[in-house]
């Protein structure tokens, strides 16, 4: 599928509403160099989100849906939590699995479009909270890695259960008190991005999303690879703001503060050698693209 | 027990699915009429009679025909307009399944989260669902019998839905087509359409421009 496909009917394309057919006229399917700096400039694949306002997980989710190299081809699967208020608002295929089996779902899905579609390229995407990654769907996220599936799988880290009212999650921090955990968590948080990389991903990246360009570059990394390679896993810090106890604007200082020098969400990404000659030859074809177009509008 | 009949609502805040009701679904050539299964020739003539007969008759059409996703949508869709110009009804898309409550505009659109919304908005009596993927179309019908008035049909492209108050089944552009014939004929018998005046809601990127 390509933009070709998301054409509206010539004899009801006058009812559409114009969200639609701004879609059609203004989206950026079709672009493999679509990127966050499409946003504000092109229709967004999302149209409105259930979130609280101010988290940092809708823009999150504009930042990755804006970056995903072929909406058109890709399906999401998604999992309990505060994700799943969001998912029936986008305009990318995406199935809801139950609480901590999406990455079961996503093997199952990955197959069946392989042999649906053997010609043709499509993209996996997991993405759930850290509950359903790596408390009850710990089980279902290490055998797909440990079976090399060829999917990626995102984790919107908040540290807790916050579609709950804030129960302690293996990610949260040590020490932490929450609503739901008043004792506070009395151990470590669990160190995903290496279990990641010794469970046999090849890309993995652990990050905040208050640097657009770093989510974009991480996420495009992680699909390209999975499609070559094997599994591959990203962790994006989207603290809750309410159960951190922050105002609606204190989101991006609170990522700010927790990817400088000594926190727990410092920039940190894991390629293999193989991986990473890989991404330097997209990134030198990128680069060429980008040249091309340059010289052909001057 | 007497049979359970599909009828205009409102029937409950939670009304039974008609499966459960023992309803059944028509085979190949036939369709239902409130729950009695009929040879399709006569539902053609009562849905065409409850279109001419209601004051505001509207036909959602669905993704499966809004979209060109290949050259049969757009004969539906082509069939759908030319359905709508002989009674003549309303057109309102339903144009994908995300809830979009409270931001919906029900004049000009509907979803299958909260259908009601734009039944009640235009006072809507009688609707044909066409092009609705089923287990939406299913979720939609039983809402309106639910909470409102509305006499439901449904052109379905599978098995028909027991929920509307009239189905058809294995839906084409051949069907649509007969549909319309069916209208053309009882108005040739000299029945009128009853629809209040209206005109046909046209939208570009900006906004409504009719």
């Amino acid at each position: 599928m390509s933009k070709d496909k998301i054409q509206i009917c010539e004899d009801l394309a006058d009812i559409m509403p114009p969200e639609y057919q701004d879609l059609v006229e203004d989206a950026t399917y079709g672009d493999q160099d679509r990127g966050w700096k499409d946003v504000g400039s092109s229709k967004e694949l999302i149209e409105q989100h259930s979130l609280c306002a101010g988290c940092p997980e809708s823009i999150a989710f504009r930042y990755v849906l804006a970056s995903l190299p072929a909406p058109e081809d890709t399906v999401f699967v998604g999992s309990t939590g505060c994700t799943s208020l969001v998912f029936p608002h986008v305009a990318v295929q995406n199935i809801h699995s139950l609480f901590g089996n999406q990455n079961a779902i996503a093997s199952g899905l990955h197959r069946a479009l392989k042999v649906r579609f053997p010609d043709k390229v499509k993209d996996v995407v997991v993405l759930a909270g850290d509950g359903a990654t790596v408390d009850i769907g710990l089980d279902m996220t290490l055998q797909s890695w440990f079976r090399q599936e060829k999917f990626t799988t995102i984790c919107f880290d908040n540290e807790l259960y916050a579609n709950t009212g804030g129960q302690e999650s293996g990610l949260m921090q040590k020490g932490f008190v929450s609503k739901m955990a008043p004792v506070g968590k009395l151990f470590d948080k669990v160190r995903l991005p290496e279990i990641a990389r010794e469970s046999g991903c090849h890309y993995v990246a652990c990050l905040t999303v208050s640097k657009p360009n770093r989510v974009e570059k991480a996420l495009k990394n992680a699909i390209l690879v999975a499609r070559e390679f094997g599994p591959t896993f990203i962790q994006l810090y989207t603290p809750c703001i309410l159960e951190i106890g922050k105002q609606s604007m204190e989101g991006l200082d609170e990522m700010k503060d927790a990817e400088s020098i000594g926190g727990r969400f410092v920039y940190k990404e894991y390629a293999t050698d193989d991986v990473k000659k890989f991404l330097k030859e997209k990134d030198d074809e990128a680069k060429a693209r980008k040249k091309a177009k340059k010289s052909a509008k001057a | 027990m007497s049979q359970y009949k599909v009828q205009p609502g409102p029937e409950a805040f939670l009304p039974p699915s008609a499966a459960s009701m023992g309803i059944v679904l028509p085979d190949p050539g036939e369709a239902h009429i409130e729950g009695r299964i009929v040879p399709e020739e006569e539902a053609y003539e009562e849905a065409a009679r409850k279109l001419l007969g209601a004051k505001v008759p509207t036909i959602f059409p669905g993704p499966l025909v809004l979209w060109k996703w290949n050259d049969k949508a757009a004969q539906k869709a082509t069939a759908i307009r030319k359905l709508a110009n002989s009674i003549p009804c309303r057109l309102i898309p339903m144009a994908d399944y995300r809830p979009k409550y409270p931001k919906i505009d029900p004049e000009v659109e509907i979803n299958p989260n909260h259908p009601n919304l734009t039944i009640w908005h235009n006072k809507i009596d009688v609707c044909i669902f066409v092009g609705v993927h089923c287990h939406q179309a299913n979720l939609a019908l039983k809402i309106i019998r639910g909470g409102t008035d509305c006499y439901t049909m449904a052109m379905c492209a599978q098995a028909g839905h027991e929920d509307a108050c009239l189905s058809f089944r294995d839906a084409s552009v051949e069907k649509i087509e007969r549909l319309t014939a069916a209208v053309l004929k009882l108005k040739s018998e000299g029945v009128e359409s009853q629809a209040d005046e209206f005109t046909q809601i046209k939208l570009n990127r900006q906004g409504r421009i009719a």
